[in-house]
């Protein structure tokens, strides 16, 4: 008798296509709201972009985003060069140096909890940190702000690429009489760079979007500032934000918070591709 | 693997002094090189140090002047200057179960789906697509759940969400948001699983479903669960997602939709215009958060220590 036939394989094969039919749905659900979401986005957001919107300032009537996206570039980019030395440097210690040693141990376990830590608590460590101390908002408050939260990313992503070196590179350069220190450099670097340049790359597209860490640190302003970040700095999560909240009775700034959103969105996600497009490139 | 030991230790002594000299200062170099690297490792450690040294010093008049009360009083009310932590750590809580509970059926299923049904042309965009979608700045999330979905809630069920916005309107943005996590991590550690294991259960004339649930879910079992509290560790610290649709109001309110407050929103919300015993109180009410989310994001790593998920 053909086992495909008896009713206990029909009743548990219908079972299985129940569940399976259940995880399409989730699926559908799932790909849904993300969808819905950034249908919202282009919607609202491409009829507040126009060419103005990158270069004027904002303002409280009309206005642009210009001065918020240009603060927005430097504190990332002030971040990511500082975060890049840092975290290079202490992911190349825990996967170099650093051995089955306890200490690499603790290291990698706490860079793990700070790679998830709330950001808004960094905002609250630098505030006290450095604002404080320092008597007034500014934009290197918000660049630490984002260094804390890049760096971790960065080690992460260092000390894994390095991992995926082969030993017996190492050791044939170590055969040819090359230092430790040149032997990471000149072949352990140039083996893992593409894959190190793609964690620096998505940190830089998560630090850029981050708003809870800039609340209390470079805080906003509506005034053009080039590179003086000894002072208050415009930047774009943060416009956004109060355009939506406390500027929402305004709908031209409303409008804007949407443009921006859209803005920073799609900066973001090509960031994102550009650093998966690069990965795959090399491997 | 010291090689200038080894130059060192073998006496090469028929090297001229020249290059023994730079011989040596390499050596040395290197072993700058090596204490340098470790200063930047170690100060990893410093800075997790350094945040909770510095949250506990600023918050240290509010911990004094309030003391368990803190956490017993059920109003913030910067007014009278009482600060009750209860509603925040309510709404806190309340919200990332919330989300934990959407967001986990919801991707569970799209990793089975991606690892077990999906066909091959499709799996490699999708992943991509989930992927990507975890980038999306969390602010995105806030302002879409206040402008598509608080009104939605309230046309749909005006009983139940009279504001639209509230508690369980912040639990389901928040799902929406970690869902790209937990599916992100679920799929990795599931397609972890041997395809051996697979191919003999299917052998076995399993179905689908049975090799899901019998083969793959137990042997992947930690791992998933490290997924979900990884996810938990986001929601519960997530500021901007929540803060626009969570209704801001700082009295206890003890039911599923109406409005309440978050750790997080609180101290977005209040901090900036805030000083003395309030913004104290605030610096310990982060103090709070990053001691949960600590505890919660050490449970999930000690979960996901075998798996090789690499996702923040």
């Amino acid at each position: 008798m053909n086992i495909s036939q008896t009713p206990r394989y029909r009743r548990r094969k219908r079972l299985s296509q129940l569940v399976m039919v259940l995880c399409q749905v989730a699926t559908l659900i799932g790909f849904a709201f993300l969808f819905a979401i950034l249908f919202t986005l282009v919607t609202k957001g491409l009829g507040a972009i126009s060419p103005s919107t990158f270069v004027e300032r904002t303002r409280m009537t009309g206005g642009g985003l210009g001065n918020a996206i240009w603060g927005t570039f430097i504190m990332t980019c002030a971040a990511t060069v500082i975060g890049t030395v840092i975290g290079v440097a202490a992911g190349t210690w825990l996967a170099e140096y650093s051995g089955k040693g306890m200490m690499a141990k603790v290291i990698r376990f706490i860079n793990d909890i700070l790679l998830s830590a709330p950001s808004i608590i960094i905002g609250l460590f630098i505030y006290a940190m450095v604002v404080v101390p320092m008597g007034n908002f500014s934009g290197w408050a918000g660049v630490l702000a984002l260094t804390v939260i890049i760096v971790p990313v960065v080690i992460r992503s260092t000390e894994d690429m390095l991992r995926l070196i082969p030993n017996s590179l190492r050791e044939a350069a170590a055969a040819l009489g090359a230092h430790r220190y040149w032997i990471i450099i000149r072949v352990c670097y140039s083996g893992a760079r593409a894959g190190i340049l793609t964690g620096i790359l998505l940190g830089f597209a998560r630090i850029s979007g981050e708003t809870a860490p800039l609340l209390f640190t470079s805080l906003n302003s509506n005034q053009w500032n080039f590179f003086d970040l000894g002072s208050e700095m415009a930047n774009l999560p943060m416009t956004i934000y109060q355009n939506m909240t406390i500027n929402a009775f305004i709908p031209d700034l409303v409008a804007l918070a949407w443009g921006g959103a859209l803005i920073l969105t799609a900066a973001i996600l090509i960031l994102n591709i550009a650093a998966r497009y690069f990965s795959r490139q090399r491997s | 693997m010291s090689t200038s030991n080894a130059i060192q230790a073998s006496g090469l002594g028929h090297l001229s002094d020249a290059t023994r000299k730079r011989l040596q200062r390499k050596a040395r170099f290197d072993v700058w090189f090596e204490r340098t690297l470790f200063a930047f490792a170690f100060a990893v450690l410093l800075l997790l140090g350094a945040i909770i040294a510095s949250l506990m010093v600023s918050s240290w008049p509010a911990i004094q002047r309030y003391g368990l009360d803190f956490f017993t009083e059920n109003r913030w009310a910067a007014n009278v200057e009482v600060f009750g932590a209860l509603p925040a750590i309510y709404g806190t809580l309340l919200t990332s179960f919330i989300a934990i509970v959407i967001a986990v059926p919801i991707s569970f299923g799209i990793a089975i789906f991606l690892t077990e049904q999906c066909p091959g042309f499709l799996r490699q965009p999708l992943s991509t697509l989930i992927e990507l979608l975890a980038g999306i700045p969390s602010i995105i999330y806030g302002m879409w759940g206040m402008e598509v979905l608080a009104p939605l809630l309230r046309t749909w069920f005006p009983t139940v969400f009279p504001a639209g916005t509230g508690l369980t309107t912040a639990g389901i943005i928040l799902a929406v948001m970690i869902i790209p996590f937990i599916t992100a991590v679920s799929r990795d550690v599931i397609n972890t699983v041997p395809a051996v294991m697979r191919e003999s259960a299917y052998g076995l004339g399993c179905t689908t479903w049975e090799v899901t649930r019998s083969v793959i879910l137990p042997s992947v079992k930690t791992g998933l669960v490290g997924g979900v509290v990884l996810g938990l560790g986001r929601a519960l610290g997530e500021t901007m997602a929540v803060t626009f649709v969570i209704g801001n109001n700082l009295f206890l309110n003890t039911t599923l939709t109406g409005q309440g407050t978050s750790i997080a929103a609180l101290i977005a919300n209040q901090f900036s215009e805030s000083d003395g015993s309030q913004r104290s109180a605030l610096l310990a009410l982060g103090l709070i958060l990053f001691l949960i989310t600590f505890a919660v994001l050490a449970f999930a790593r000690y979960l996901l220590r075998n798996s090789t998920g690499r996702h923040a």
